[in-house]
């Protein structure tokens, strides 16, 4: 046997580890995809440490000197705020012995103290100092810092990291799926989404790219949540029907929405997509309108919140937002929040108490979505029939103008497009 | 999605120290719920609540505010009804097959009393639990504190709030589709 080489960077450009021409057809993919230690070592090099992965939001971190404790991927980052208001991702790692410097989930401090020797490093990543400094000639005489990852962007407060000193812009990786960001945030009357109500933590013992699928998959919705459908007489179940006018749509980029804009526009009753009406939240209702006009706020409150997947990590499913992070091939954690519009209290406490009653551990939605994550990643473990299929609608698919690509509401080519930009990704790197 | 839930607000209570009735009636109350929890009887479980109910499993940040931030569970009456009754139709996945479930509730202490705002002076209990789950391919073990308050309605104990502190509440949790 051989001596293999000491793995250095993760990060490091070298040849994918599996042949992923082979494994990725156009309607059908292969189970190991999801299972393979190798896929997932060639994942954390060329998705989780390149691309852009969504890691916060600026409101998490209102104040100077506000910090929270995050994850990229399975790295463990401390989301800052410096005393000039910028926003920093710093890895939790003295550069002295690798301790971890911040053991905290969040506060407010310019600094942090690693409690292993005494390091101390601002919140900018800097090093400030370490105790007895003649052991190394005196103060100020390392070039030494906390961990940084490179770039660091926000649209619209969503704030996402990418380990790639260079590459596209976060607009760029947005692409148009930045227009859904925005239709969430033109639900708050100043044009202001928040995530303060705290994350619900979902450990899921199934592979990342399960859950990434499933996000905008309209074909599940009446199977796997017709439980909580029929108990709560939700209509949610017909916008997923094969009648149904709502379309799947492929941004590009490995983004995708399930656009339900033409059933509500159908209705055309302002909130309805909330299961509420216009009397019953006239503040909000004035206040819209007060700031968009009566005809764009109608519309607005007609078309209502978007349910959008952005590659890889980002699941805004209306009223909830997803923050999905990897752990090994075959786990995951699900953050789950409520939205808050800012200028909207009218609404604010029912989506928390919506998002508490169908999302996280015991929610009647998301609880269900998990047992069929958990189910499927043990159904990928097989051996045969060695596929997973995603043909569903690959007939009736169309592109438009812009190229992104629509099909029905319950069709796959969201997740087609899903594997085309991941095997682009791992093939061509980002 | 957005799932509209038909339920208003629980209502919170206040600290009144009055004694308590014996130990004893408050363990067997509390075993027997702890039994029809494990055994997924999910009509007797509901039977035991007021109108008043709140059953509350907070995360770490939902003590700031249950209203404002997140919680595992924040059900009032309705939304147990709710609950069950997607727990009854057999398509509630995360429980279709039921997990195995056996709980040991242990150092119960009476911790005092509250009135609520319907005027019912009810008793706070608290106890640790062990619960052993086992799954198809998986066994977790969950473990805590509970905060019983319990009301004696015509000389039957019924309960009015379960809150249920998760020692790891602060960590990711698996799923729990079961009654904690």
């Amino acid at each position: 046997m051989s001596t293999s080489p000491v793995q250095t960077d993760p990060r490091a450009a070298r040849a994918p580890r599996v042949d992923y021409r082979e494994l990725i057809r156009d309607t059908q993919v292969h189970g190991t995809l999801y299972t393979s230690p190798e896929v997932y070592a060639d994942e954390l090099e060329r998705i989780w440490y390149s691309t852009w992965v969504f890691v916060g939001h600026a409101s998490e971190v209102p104040e100077p000197n506000d910090y929270v404790r995050k994850k990229l991927g399975p790295q463990d980052v401390i989301m800052t705020r410096d005393s000039a208001g910028e926003v920093h991702l710093l890895l939790n790692r003295c550069a002295h012995r690798g301790n971890l410097v911040c053991d905290d989930k969040a506060g407010n401090s310019t600094s942090f103290r690693c409690p292993y020797h005494g390091w101390t490093y601002r919140n900018n990543g800097d090093l400030l100092g370490y105790p007895y400094p003649n052991g190394y000639g005196g103060k100020n005489k390392l070039q030494l810092g906390l961990g940084r990852v490179p770039r660091v962007a926000e649209y619209r407060g969503f704030v996402f990291g990418s380990f790639a000193e260079e590459g596209p812009s976060l607009e760029e990786h947005l692409g148009a799926a930045k227009g859904e960001i925005d239709r969430l945030a033109r639900l708050s009357p100043t044009g202001k989404v928040e995530l303060t109500a705290g994350w619900l933590q979902h450990r899921t013992h199934a592979n990342w790219k399960l859950l990434a699928e499933n996000e905008t998959d309209g074909y599940h919705p009446q199977f796997v949540h017709g439980s909580i459908f029929s108990v709560t007489g939700s209509p949610i179940g017909a916008l997923y029907s094969e009648k149904s006018t709502a379309v799947t749509r492929a941004f590009g980029g490995g983004h995708s929405e399930n656009d339900l804009r033409p059933e509500f526009r159908r209705f055309a009753e302002p909130m309805r997509w909330f299961g509420t009406t216009a009397d019953r939240t006239p503040e909000y209702v004035a206040a819209m309108k007060q700031a968009y006009g009566e005809e764009e706020a109608n519309r607005i409150m007609i078309e209502g919140a978007p349910h959008v997947m952005i590659f890889p990590n980002l699941f805004i499913a209306e009223i909830q937002v997803f923050n999905i992070q990897p752990v090994g091939p075959g786990e995951c954690v699900q953050y789950s929040t409520a939205v808050q519009l800012e200028g909207a209290p009218e609404l604010n406490q029912r989506m928390v108490s919506q998002s508490i009653g169908s999302v996280g551990p015991a929610g009647m939605l998301l609880a269900d979505d998990t047992e069929m994550y958990e189910r499927n990643q043990r159904g990928a473990e097989l051996l045969e029939p060695q596929w997973l299929e995603v043909s569903r609608g690959v007939l009736r698919e169309t592109t438009e103008e812009n190229g992104a690509v629509v099909a029905g509401a319950t069709d796959e080519n969201a997740m087609r497009a899903f594997w085309r930009h991941y095997k682009n990704l791992m093939l061509e790197g980002r | 999605m957005t799932l509209s839930f038909p339920e208003g607000d629980p209502v919170p209570v206040e600290d009144h120290p009055i004694p308590a009735r014996d130990l004893r009636d408050y363990e067997q109350f509390i075993y027997r719920e702890a039994r029809y929890a494990d055994e997924h009887d999910y009509d007797a479980w509901e039977a035991l609540w007021t109108d008043d109910a709140l059953y509350w499993v907070p995360v770490a940040v939902s003590h700031q505010s249950p209203r404002t931030k997140v919680s595992v569970m924040y059900d009032n009456r309705n939304r147990i009804r709710t609950r069950l009754t997607q727990l009854r139709t057999g398509k509630r996945y995360a429980q279709a097959p039921a997990s195995n479930l056996r709980r040991v509730v242990s150092n119960i202490e009476i911790e005092g009393t509250v009135e609520s705002e319907s005027g019912h002076v009810d008793t706070v209990l608290g106890a640790n639990f062990i619960l052993f789950e086992s799954k198809e391919g998986r066994n977790e073990i969950w473990g805590g504190r509970v905060t019983y308050q319990v009301r004696d309605v015509h000389g039957e104990l019924k309960l009015v709030r379960k809150t249920v502190n998760l020692a790891n509440q602060a960590e990711a949790l698996p799923n729990m589709g079961f009654l904690i």
